[in-house]
């Protein structure tokens, strides 16, 4: 989290790297694949041809095809080290299990798809590193007990290799690829606005340190491959080739067994232990008006809007699924019936969420209120997950935390304050990147700034409302960032000309 | 943070991530051998010969076939294991009965060893036995072999080229 936050200093929460993890591995294979097509161009399927074709490219148009095959190179490796980080952080985060398995085990065959594309690049250019590779590839593949004759025997000596090979290569270079590409596209299927590409500036600077390098230190070949002599010295690619010394000092057995071993519990991981399933978003049809809000909102792709069901006069309802649903909230908070003004009727709204209801929601308010003493009162609203209210709470600020802060309909703030229930509100949430539910800040300040509905109202003074987004860590800066909001407050409601509430009416502006 | 700070900040992030993939793109460099050594490298696939022998088919026998299945021995399926020695300067460094491959044993027997020796002048003998014969052996093979650093040495088996098949220059033992 620290290092997020040094990196939301450095390249604003826009452009943070730690944010767009997925993203940028996205986006280091199209820059492999676009550069892997302009080498495939100028590559030949021969025995010396392979070799000599890679090494005409590279020397002799060093300003493109050498640049092309190094942005190869280091894109790949790029898209290794994403893929690491981008497991670790979802790891760390929590973000694995639940609902959320499907994406997390549909990631780990994605890790052997990558090495193994990467692997097989390393054959083609058929130089001392891939003769290398070639070799123990097959030595540990023969361990496995489905190949006939040994695979390792194909690289006895030179000129045990005909032409046939480099097509098979080829053929396994591309189709591997688009295997994972199609993996990649299951992988975001539960993912609703999925960060799929990095923000532009981010792009823009990651590409231009990969051109950098690629004219800095370009990508060359080893000595053409002999079989008839041992590469003396090799200049492996650590990022693929991490595992090859290994097969080599631990035998081929013991790598497998290892290999199937942390794929093994990867891919229990979000069982060990299960996520406690909290209960999903409910839909009551009699205030679902199938305005397609939550659908909208939902970060998991759990609402669907279906035909009507109980003959009112709409063409849509909205429709959880329980399987996918991760009981965020975000529903709740979309919904313009989820309106805390009601007085004649009870509040159900059209979604709700049956751990913290929008009615429960609203008495907690009322019961925080009541908690409070003294002048410029703040009532927070925190999330369960980002910095804990009680941290934040003092004898006038008090605080009420939701699954996410995304949860809170606007009309609740307008609620508070024209109830004059507190005179300021906090909304506390996790820093954008960091959200449990992925969306929560950023819908909630598109609502507050009325680029979404439910918007904010109008008539809600904008500086009786702060909004913090932070981290766990920074829950000191809240605190000072709360003492400053409150000091403002009591100069403003201790001067002349203090903000008068306009009347209460029900309904929010759209 | 001002931007100047920012910006810097952000070419630092940059520069680091480029450092770390240009180095371990390309380094530590590894070596598969020792340095001054060279490798050894035995393989085969070669089927033994039917457990149970053979037999002439009777012309009855024959005949009861449909032309195409007419062979005229009848061999039971499984094969012997093939036994296989490899010495190196008198000291023997692989010896195995190697089982025949497939569900009934019926295919070829197949090994795939590397060896690293030091590069020089080396002995090389290797016995094979393919039969169900209990003493002796049905293939063997003398050299004295001369390996340059690096240098690989490729033994394979065919007894259709007269048994063992040694890459590297040598004199016939």
């Amino acid at each position: 989290m620290w290092l997020e936050g040094w990196f939301d200093q450095a390249f604003g929460a826009r452009w943070n790297p730690m944010y767009y993890l997925g993203g940028l591995g996205f986006f280091y294979f199209w820059i492999v694949a676009v550069s892997g097509l302009y080498v495939y161009a100028f590559f030949d399927t021969g025995l010396t041809e392979a070799y000599t074709s890679v090494e005409e490219m590279t020397h002799s148009q060093w300003y493109l095809g050498g640049v092309m095959r190094s942005l190869h190179r280091y894109a790949s490796d790029a898209l290794v080290i994403m893929m690491a980080l981008h497991m670790t952080r979802e790891f760390a985060f929590d973000h694995y299990r639940g609902p959320r398995f499907f994406s997390w085990i549909t990631g780990v065959p994605m890790v052997w798809l990558v090495i193994a594309a990467g692997v097989t690049g390393y054959w083609l250019v058929w130089d001392t590193l891939a003769q290398y590779v070639a070799i123990v590839s097959a030595e540990w593949l023969d361990w496995l007990p489905i190949f006939g004759e040994p695979i390792a025997r194909n690289f006895m000596k030179q000129g045990s290799l005909d032409d046939r090979f480099f097509t098979l290569l080829i053929f396994l270079h591309i189709a591997v690829p688009l295997i994972l590409l199609l993996v990649m596209w299951i992988h975001l299927q539960r993912v609703a606005y999925a960060r799929w590409k990095p923000a532009r500036g981010l792009a823009v600077g990651t590409l231009a340190m990969l051109i950098a390098l690629s004219f800095i230190a370009p990508a060359v070949s080893h000595a053409p491959a002999d079989l008839d002599r041992v590469p003396q010295q090799l200049n492996l690619d650590w990022y693929y080739l991490f595992a090859y010394p290994l097969i080599e000092n631990w035998g081929a057995g013991t790598v497998w067994m290892i290999a199937f071993a942390i794929t093994f519990v990867l891919m229990l991981l979000p069982w060990l232990p299960p996520r406690r399933k909290l209960p999903a978003a409910v839909v009551d049809l009699a205030n679902c008006n199938g305005c397609t809000r939550c659908s909208e909102d939902c970060p998991f792709g759990a609402i669907a809007m279906m035909p009507r069901t109980d003959g009112l006069p709409f063409d849509r309802q909205a429709v959880v699924d329980e399987n996918v649903c991760v009981s965020c909230g975000i529903c709740v908070g979309a919904c313009p019936t989820a309106m805390p003004f009601r007085r004649r009727s009870e509040l159900i709204p059209g979604i709700d969420l049956p751990g913290l209801t929008a009615a429960e929601l609203r008495d907690k308010i009322h019961a925080a209120s009541t908690k409070m003493t003294g002048t410029a009162r703040v009532l927070m609203i925190g999330c369960e997950h980002g910095i804990k209210s009680k941290k934040l709470a003092s004898e006038n600020r008090i605080g009420v935390d939701l699954p996410c802060a995304g949860m809170l309909p606007p009309s609740y703030i307008d609620y508070i304050l024209s109830k004059g229930l507190a005179d300021g509100v906090a909304v506390v949430g996790c820093r954008g990147g960091e959200c449990q539910y992925r969306l929560g800040p950023e819908w909630s300040e598109d609502r507050f700034e009325g680029r979404r509905d439910p918007y904010l109202r109008d008539r809600v003074p904008r500086d009786r409302l702060l909004r913090l987004w932070m981290a766990p860590i920074e829950w000191q800066c809240a605190v000072n960032d709360l003492d400053a909001f409150q000091n403002t407050l009591t100069c403003r409601d201790a001067g002349p000309d203090q903000d008068s509430h306009p009347a209460e009416t029900d309904g929010v502006q759209s | 943070m001002n931007a100047a700070f920012r910006y810097a900040f952000q070419i630092c992030i940059y520069v680091g991530f480029a450092l770390l993939l240009g180095y371990f793109s390309q380094a530590p460099t590894y070596r598969p051998i020792p340095e001054g050594a060279a490798q050894v490298k035995l393989s085969f696939a070669h089927g033994g010969k039917p457990i149970g022998g053979c037999r002439d088919r009777t012309e009855a026998e024959l005949q009861a076939l449909a032309a195409n299945m007419r062979k005229p021995q009848l061999c039971s399926r499984e094969r012997v294991a093939v036994t296989i020695v490899f010495e190196l300067d008198g000291v023997t460094v692989f010896e195995d009965a190697l089982a025949p491959s497939g569900l009934r044993g019926d295919g070829p027997s197949q090994m795939y060893q590397k060896f690293t020796v030091p590069a020089g002048s080396h002995e090389v003998t290797l016995r094979l036995r393919n039969t169900t014969r209990t003493e002796g052996w049905d293939y063997q093979a003398h050299r004295v072999v001369e390996l340059d650093a690096g240098q690989i040495l490729a033994i394979d088996f065919d007894p259709s080229a007269g048994g063992f098949i040694i890459s590297s220059p040598g004199s016939e033992g």
